[in-house]
Order: C-alpha cells, then sequence, then structure tokens
C-alpha cells in the first residue's frame, strides 16, 4: 500500500525560512496584516503566503521542443465574519501592497473590531516527502535523458506507433500560513509527473493512447516500476489495442472495474458528494445521510492526506491543519464528510485538515487528497469468473458529478467484453454513469488486491483544481449503465 | 495591414509595454536571434450571494510577464524555450531572461519554430472593436451584490419547491494584454467583462433535488438583462428537471438545445485544429477540401465579430465578442475563417507553427498564454442557422430525446467516438412529456455530423460560440 519511495533524510529546515529570508517577512509584519483584516469586525483571518517555480521539458517528433519555466509568488488575505468570507490576494509582498489587500478582505465585516490575533503555535509538521525538489538545474539533464527514454521505448514498441510525445513536468511549492486564532505553518512541497502520449496507425484505423505516473517525489521515482519505459510501454500498448476494438455494449449490465485508478468511482460517485460544504449548504444527494447505508456492506472509503510521496499527500492543508486518515464510508454505512475551518466551525464537527486551494489567488475550500476504497477478501479472478456477460474496464479518462441528483460519470479508456466468464474482445471508450447514494449498494465482490494510481490526477471544483490520488482493489457492480452504441 | 495599434495604450498599458520591451531587449542582448513577450494584467471582483447573504466576495488584481527566446542552431532550425514571472522587479525580469536563455540551451533545433515574418504582423483596430467598457467599474459594490440578491430571489421566489441555492455571483473583470517581439510587432488591448448568475435547486415532495443555472454576462454594464429575468428563467430550467426517470436502452434521434450543441458542434472546429491534424491525432487529418459532414453543416470561426445592441432609451451600443480580438498570439491579424461550408472541410485553425508543418499559411489562431509556444484557439465561432423553430423540429418525433445537459469525457476526435452521460426531457408525439436522467448518449461523430437532420432557426450569442438547435438521427441511448 505505501507508495515505493526511499526513505529519504529529510532536512528538518523550517520552510518559513524560505519567506523570511528571501521575501522580506517578519512575525511582526503578520501580525499587522492580520491585525488589520480584523480590523472591521471579522472573527478570524488568515494569511496564505506561497512561491511556486515550475519547470516543464516535452519531447515531440523526437525533438525536445519544449522547455519552459515559471515562477509566481503572492499572498491571499482572508476574513471570515460569520458565514461570510472576504478575500483578496497580492502579487506583490511589498508591506504596503499586504496590508492594502488585508484592508480589502477586511471589509466583509462592518463594525469595530473585536477579534484579536493569537500569538504563533508553529504546527508540527509530518514529513511524507522530499522538501528539496527536482528543479535544480543540474537535473535537468536527468529529466531530459527521462523522456527521452520514453520517447525511444514508445517509438520501440511497435512500428504503429506514428507520434509520440514525451513530457516531464515539476513543480516546488513553498507555502506559509499564519492565523488570527495562532496557527502558523509551512511547509514545502515538490511534485513531478511523466506523461506519455502517442498515435498509432494502421492502414484501417487510429487511435491514441496516454500514460504517466508521478507524486510528491525525487527523479529516482522514474526509475523501476515506474520507468519511462513502463509508461512509453503503457501509452503504446493500450493505443495499438483500441485499433482492434469493438464498439462497446450499451446499457445496464454487470460491471467489474480493475485496480488502481478505476477509483476514480469513489472520486466521483461519492467523494464530492462528501464534501462538507455542499452538505453544510445541503445541496449534495448525500445532505443528512450521516449513519445510513449508502453502500455494500463489502465497502469502506477512506480519504488518506498522508501516504508518503503521494500526488495527493499533504504535511499540512492550505490552512495550516495536519492532514489526516479519515473514514468516509465504513462496511457500507456513511461516516463522516471531508471539512475545512468554516465548515467544521458552522457545523460543529471535527476539522479532517480538508482545506485545500489552487493557489494564493484561490479561497480554501473542502478536497479530497487520496480517496480509496480498501481491499476485501475476493480473488480477482473469481470476480470475472463470476460475470456471466459484463464489461470489464481497468482504465479510465477524467470523470464528473453533479452532487445536488448524484448522477456521475466516469469515460473508461481501456475495457473488454466479459463473456461465460471469460475477458474477450477489448472495445471502444464509453461512458459509464450512475447515482452517487445508489451505485456503490450494488458492489457484490471486493478484491484483495487494493492498488492507488500511478499519480496523474487532478481534481477540479469550482474552478480552482488539485492534485489528487485515487485507489480501489477490484470490484463487481451488479449493474451500471455502459454507454457504448453495440449490443 | 500595418504593425501595432493606431492609437496611444493608457497609461497602464505603458508600464506593461516598456516592461516587455525591456525583456525583449535583454533576451537579444544576451544573444537571442528572436524574442517576444507578453504582459497580463487584471483586476478582478467577485462576488457570491446565497440565502440573501453575502458569502464571499474577492477583490484583487495581478500582473505577469511571460517571455519566449529563439536561438539559431548550428544544425539549422532553431531552438527555443520559455520563461513567466509574477515577479515584475528588474531582479525579476533578469530572471525571467537568463532563465529562458540557459533553458534554449537543452532544446533541440526544430526547423519549423521561429517568429512569423515580419510582413505578415498586424492588428484590427482597436477602437472598432468595442473590447473595453469602463462601466464595468463604475457599478459600486453594493448594487453588485444587490443584483446578485435580486437574481436569486426571484429564484427563490418563483416556486415553493424552490428553497434553496447554491449561490448568486456578481463578476467583474478588466484585463490588459501586451505582446512585443523582436521582428517589430508591438500590440496591447484592454478587455471589460461583467456578468451574473443563479444556480437554484428544487426539490421534490420525496426529497429529490435538482439544479440548473442561468446568466447574463456583457462587455458593457449596460448590457445586462434584468436580474428578475435571470432569476426566473434559473428556476424555470431547474423545475423541469424534477421527476426525471430513466428511460430504457433503444436507438432514436436526439435533439439538442442549444445550449449543449454549441459544444456538440464546437467539436468541429476541435478536429480541424492544426496540432491534431499534422499528428494525424484528428479524424479531419488529411481531408482537408474533402466533405466530413451534411451539406447542411457550415461552421465559421470569427474573431472580428462586433455586435450593435440598441439600448432601452433607443441609442445603439457597438460590442465586440467574447472571442474577439485585434490580433492571435502570434501577432497576426485576427480574421474570420469558414472552416466548414456545406459539409466541406475548408480552412483549418492554424498558427504560424502548424501551418509551417502543413505547408500552410496560417489563418491566425495562435493562442498565447503566459507560458509556453502558442496553441491553437479560435475566436467566436457559430454554425450556420435554418429555418425551423426549436418546436417545429420536435414536432415530428414520436419517440426521442431533447438534450439538456451533456457530463464527461467521452469525445474522443482521435477516432470520433462519442459517449457522454446526458440529461433532459423525453420527446412523445412530437412534444416534450417528461424529464429523464442517468442515461448516456453514443455515437460516432463522423456519422452524427452526417445525420444531423435538422437546423434551428434559434441562433444567439450568449457566450464567445453560438450554434442552434439541432437534430441527430440515429444515436444510442444507453439506460435501464
Amino acid at each position: 500500500m505505501a507508495a515505493a519511495l526511499h526513505t529519504p533524510s529529510f532536512e528538518t529546515l523550517d520552510h518559513k525560512r524560505y519567506f523570511f529570508t528571501h521575501l522580506g517577512l517578519t512575525e511582526r509584519l503578520l501580525e499587522r496584516c492580520l491585525g488589520e483584516a480584523l480590523s472591521a469586525g471579522g472573527d478570524f483571518a488568515d494569511l496564505y503566503f506561497e512561491a511556486v517555480t515550475s519547470t516543464s521539458l516535452g519531447m515531440d517528433e523526437g525533438i525536445v521542443k519544449t522547455a519552459a519555466q515559471g515562477i509566481s509568488v503572492g499572498c491571499g488575505v482572508r476574513v471570515l465574519s460569520g458565514e461570510r468570507t472576504g478575500f483578496a490576494y497580492t502579487d506583490d509582498l511589498s508591506p504596503e501592497k499586504l496590508l492594502k489587500a488585508a484592508r480589502t478582505a477586511a471589509l466583509i465585516a462592518s463594525g469595530p473590531q473585536t477579534a484579536r490575533v493569537q500569538g504563533f503555535t508553529e504546527s508540527h509538521s509530518q514529513s511524507l516527502y522530499p522538501i528539496t525538489g527536482i528543479s535544480s538545474d543540474a537535473d535537468i539533464a536527468a529529466k531530459l535523458k527521462l523522456i527521452e527514454r520514453a520517447n525511444k521505448a514508445a517509438r520501440d514498441f511497435d512500428p504503429r506507433i506514428t507520434q509520440v510525445r514525451a513530457g516531464i513536468n515539476d513543480e516546488l511549492r513553498r507555502i506559509l500560513i499564519a492565523a488570527s486564532d495562532g496557527t502558523f505553518a509551512s511547509d514545502t512541497q515538490p511534485l513531478a509527473r511523466l506523461n506519455v502520449f502517442v498515435i498509432a496507425k494502421d492502414e484501417h484505423n487510429t487511435a491514441r493512447g496516454t500514460s504517466g505516473g508521478g507524486g510528491r517525489v525525487l527523479l529516482d521515482f522514474f526509475e523501476g516500476d515506474h520507468s519511462p519505459e513502463h509508461f512509453a510501454r503503457e501509452a503504446a500498448r493500450t493505443a495499438i489495442l483500441q485499433l482492434g476494438a469493438v464498439a462497446a455494449p450499451a446499457g445496464e449490465m454487470e460491471v467489474v472495474l480493475g485496480p488502481g485508478w478505476p477509483g476514480v468511482l469513489l472520486h466521483e460517485a461519492v467523494g464530492h458528494g462528501l464534501e462538507a460544504d455542499f452538505n453544510r449548504k445541503k445541496t449534495s444527494a448525500f445532505a443528512g445521510l450521516i449513519g445510513q447505508k449508502v453502500a455494500s456492506e463489502k465497502v469502506t472509503v477512506v480519504d488518506n492526506g498522508r501516504m508518503p510521496g503521494r500526488r495527493g499527500s499533504l504535511n499540512v492543508d492550505d490552512e495550516g491543519n495536519p492532514t489526516q486518515e479519515t473514514v468516509l464510508i465504513e462496511n457500507g454505512i456513511l461516516r463522516g464528510y471531508l471539512s475545512d475551518k468554516l465548515s467544521s466551525k458552522l457545523m460543529g464537527m471535527p476539522n479532517t485538515g480538508s482545506g485545500r486551494r489552487e493557489s494564493y489567488a484561490a479561497i480554501p475550500m473542502p478536497r479530497m487528497t487520496n480517496t480509496y476504497m480498501l481491499s476485501g477478501q475476493d480473488d480477482p479472478g473469481d470476480i470475472l469468473k463470476s460475470v456471466k456477460r459484463g464489461l470489464y474496464a481497468v482504465n479510465f479518462g477524467g470523470g464528473q458529478v453533479d452532487i445536488t441528483n448524484g448522477k456521475f460519470v466516469f469515460s473508461a479508456s481501456e475495457a473488454y467484453l466479459i463473456e461465460d466468464g471469460v475477458i474477450t474482445a477489448p472495445v471502444k471508450g464509453a461512458t459509464l454513469i450512475g447515482n452517487g447514494p445508489e451505485a456503490l449498494k450494488y458492489v457484490s465482490m471486493v478484491g484483495n488486491d487494493l492498488a492507488l494510481d500511478e499519480g496523474i490526477g487532478t481534481c477540479g471544483k469550482s474552478g480552482q483544481s488539485v492534485p489528487v490520488g485515487v485507489g480501489m482493489p477490484t470490484i463487481k457492480l451488479d449493474r451500471m449503465t455502459v454507454g457504448g452504441t453495440g449490443r | 495591414m500595418k504593425t501595432a495599434t493606431s492609437h496611444a495604450p493608457a497609461p497602464a498599458n505603458r508600464e506593461l509595454l516598456s516592461l516587455s520591451e525591456e525583456a525583449v531587449a535583454l533576451a537579444l542582448r544576451a544573444g537571442a536571434a528572436d524574442a517576444e513577450a507578453v504582459a497580463f494584467e487584471s483586476d478582478d471582483f467577485a462576488v457570491n450571494v446565497r440565502l440573501g447573504q453575502v458569502e464571499q466576495l474577492t477583490e484583487s488584481g495581478s500582473r505577469a510577464l511571460g517571455l519566449r527566446v529563439f536561438f539559431h542552431a548550428a544544425e539549422g532550425g532553431q531552438r527555443t524555450a520559455s520563461t513567466s514571472t509574477s515577479d515584475l522587479s528588474s531582479d525579476g525580469i533578469a530572471k525571467l531572461v537568463s532563465g529562458a536563455v540557459e533553458l534554449a540551451k537543452v532544446t533541440g533545433a526544430d526547423p519549423f519554430a521561429g517568429l512569423p515574418q515580419a510582413d505578415l504582423f498586424g492588428s484590427l483596430d482597436i477602437d472598432n472593436l468595442a473590447l473595453y467598457f469602463s462601466d464595468v467599474d463604475e457599478i459600486p459594490p453594493a448594487e453588485r451584490i444587490e443584483i446578485a440578491r435580486r437574481c436569486e430571489a426571484a429564484a427563490l421566489g418563483f416556486d415553493a419547491r424552490i428553497q434553496n441555492t447554491s449561490g448568486a455571483h456578481f463578476d467583474v473583470s478588466t484585463a490588459q494584454r501586451v505582446m512585443v517581439n523582436s521582428r517589430g510587432f508591438s500590440g496591447s488591448y484592454r478587455r471589460s467583462y461583467c456578468g451574473f448568475s443563479v444556480t437554484p435547486i428544487a426539490q421534490d415532495a420525496d426529497g429529490a433535488m435538482q439544479r440548473d443555472y442561468w446568466y447574463s454576462s456583457a462587455r458593457s454594464s449596460k448590457l445586462l438583462a434584468s436580474p428578475e429575468e435571470v432569476g426566473r428563467i434559473a428556476a424555470e430550467r431547474a423545475l423541469r428537471r424534477l421527476g426525471a426517470r430513466r428511460v430504457p436502452t433503444q436507438k432514436c434521434p436526439v435533439v439538442f438545445s442549444a445550449d449543449i450543441a454549441r459544444s456538440l458542434m464546437h467539436n468541429l472546429i476541435s478536429a480541424a485544429d492544426g496540432d491534431s491534424i499534422y499528428r494525424n491525432a484528428s479524424m479531419f487529418a488529411g481531408k482537408l477540401g474533402e466533405q466530413v459532414a451534411g451539406e447542411n453543416i457550415t461552421m465559421v470561426d470569427d474573431g472580428t465579430m462586433v455586435f450593435d445592441h440598441i439600448l432601452p432609451d433607443g441609442s445603439t451600443l457597438r460590442t465586440g465578442g467574447f472571442g474577439t480580438s485585434p490580433f492571435d498570439g502570434d501577432g497576426l491579424p485576427i480574421r474570420r475563417t469558414v472552416i466548414i461550408e456545406n459539409g466541406i472541410l475548408k480552412n483549418l485553425m492554424l498558427n504560424t507553427y502548424t501551418g509551417r508543418k502543413l505547408n500552410m499559411p496560417s489563418t491566425g489562431k495562435a493562442s498565447r498564454g503566459l507560458a509556453g509556444a502558442p496553441g491553437i484557439g479560435g475566436g467566436n465561432y457559430f454554425l450556420q442557422p435554418g429555418m425551423l423553430t426549436p418546436e417545429q423540429i420536435i414536432a415530428d418525433i414520436p419517440n426521442g430525446l431533447y438534450v439538456l445537459s451533456t457530463m464527461g469525457f467521452g469525445v474522443n476526435l482521435v477516432t470520433g467516438d462519442y459517449s457522454q452521460g446526458a440529461s433532459g426531457l423525453w420527446i412523445e408525439n412530437g412534444e416534450l412529456a417528461y424529464p429523464v436522467e442517468e442515461i448516456t448518449i453514443a455515437g460516432n461523430l463522423k456519422d452524427m455530423f452526417r445525420n444531423v437532420s435538422a437546423i434551428g432557426n434559434d441562433l444567439e450569442f450568449l457566450s464567445s460560440g453560438a450554434v442552434p438547435t439541432v437534430r441527430i438521427e440515429g444515436m444510442t441511448i444507453a439506460g435501464s
């Protein structure tokens, strides 16, 4: 279960030194800004400083065509007053601009100052990932080597592979959070991802294949099981497979989902619906269902932000709280929601450390981290054998959910027909659709082979994108609607 | 057309312009053969009202600079790299330049890379395009909040089954964009935007919920719709989805409401994307000049569109479309391009790079973000409307689906395979009978574009694209 990550000697450097030394912040300035933010009567304020450097390298048609680097620095000031949020941000960290942003955010409240800024207490940080990142110049050559290897492996896989794009993107995000309730936290968050995209062509058909992976890791992650060759062959294999795919079936049938990335089902079917903000506002199909049965008793789903090196993991959330493992569904019963500071305060429930934001220019909200279903007892082979006629889906593109009516979709990119317990023809991509609070009640078998995805997930909510992970063992759903065109 | 703009840029533009010029000059001094800088600045306001109370209020501005550099490679062609930063201090710009110069050393020589020829640069007359109206900034915050509140109140007051909402928003944004390169192009323009929306939630007696939304947006505050009208439409849209059921798996005609037809038919433009074409990663690769859709299909990309609106006091106001701009991301003038004419693929969506790859001139469709090389992006687009009203289009359908929304990522432009989640209204004997949900619609775009059996007359530009109601035969619906 744990990520295949070496245990590097994490430096105990406090991340805040970066902001204090390089960007000129002082504790006194943070206190002044928070004081200014509370000056119109707000009951809570926080400052979120962020400095991100990102690098992107891409090989395309055998040429390194893309090399890009970006630097983004800024601060978001948030003021809470009851259920109201005032927010302003600046990409200029001079004291004048910071104080101006604080004054702007303060105006969400109107009255004399009531709350005071508490003395800062530095939160105890976890060390789930290396804090150096892989952005140093010396590593550019090593990264180029990786994408060159991916390019070659994809082309060598089969002469029908006609186009290959391989890229590696990485970023190092430094954050510092100071809040009027005394929260003081900082972190350095590396993130890397290798991607391969291929086109396969024969005399009749053209098909695409994609693969990729990564996490909060160093370059040595991309050796062994996560090598460029592994991702390149995966992309090439799926593209070649699609050249001979038949139409996917249409209608309700038994569906077996393979381990790993198909866990996107959980993310869409239940994950979003369990984010506390939607439930506080009663706009989620899961509102008021805590303690009720929302899945078969074989289903236990958790959200876990503490998995070493994982793409969805965080030492602290974007409100400065340590992340944790939260049980969402236990043996089919809905146990809890994912909450941030505002939701936990207004709903009188524990804060699960789920407050996340895309950047300093966005307001935090409850989000998932790594969301997965625990292993069950069934042998994956037995699960397939039990299906008379159905679909075996092992890889997916994206998914989407309407949290209000609970309807969700996810689109299979690699799937096969199952006939009399045997996997037969590969089928073309098809969208699967279901109803969140109902779909998992039809889970009749759960495999003993839990796997997490390879580190490719990005989740969008209200226009904000954050990296996430998903995972699942092989499972069987007795019924689900498959959106193909065949019989 | 001549380089640059005919009128003096606004004062704030001058600073962005001089920062961009400085970055280009520094890059040339560092040995670059060519360089190009872009600068963006925006001021944004957003308020979210829910159940009558202000829930979130955001007010902020941001600025950033992006740079591309080109170096001649010994083996021919050019090496290129790009950098971007939000740090506009001289130190920040020095790092921007040195970073790009260093990075360019690791890239490969690409015979197709490089800025356009200088005689191709140009910009449309910015004043004529009417993209910026200062009146969006003149609405006081209290009034913006009040508009969102009135819009939500109208939705809540419309029907007893609407007691909750996901909120009403009011957004204002003004932005400036500057682009300068070492071959003599220099251009800049401002844009304004304001708009509001509401998302009411309707609830059945049995507790089942449905939500929908409606909005009004414009470049000038004078053109915003009445908040009450928008609230009422949003309420009706949410209410008509209540009580949705599933339908059996079947083949039948599918009518796409104008809202959804827009994204469906936009695939015609996406499939003509030069980047996908030269990679053979599009179903339209190698099909230029061939029939790729029914003869009733004419699809146009036009980044030059302006609209003349008649105001309540009888005067007219001209505004540029939401997809209108004076020059593209390569510095070429924006133009109107017929992509599909009577079903024949007439032109491709090309920027300078993809044009060179295909040995064709750019069609002015370069889109330039802060980082990286220009991609492909269109301006405004529309499908040539037909003669029928939406009612006439469904009148002869004994059994079929009227689609109100689609979900998912099941569109594959390489193969044309299309499979999306859907909800809408069931058509029985030519009339909208009851709402349906939790179904999928599937087919192949290559067939679907040939099987458009009716096109509506209801073309309306609510965003950069507009497509009327469209009816397609022979799609598969998967349901119960």
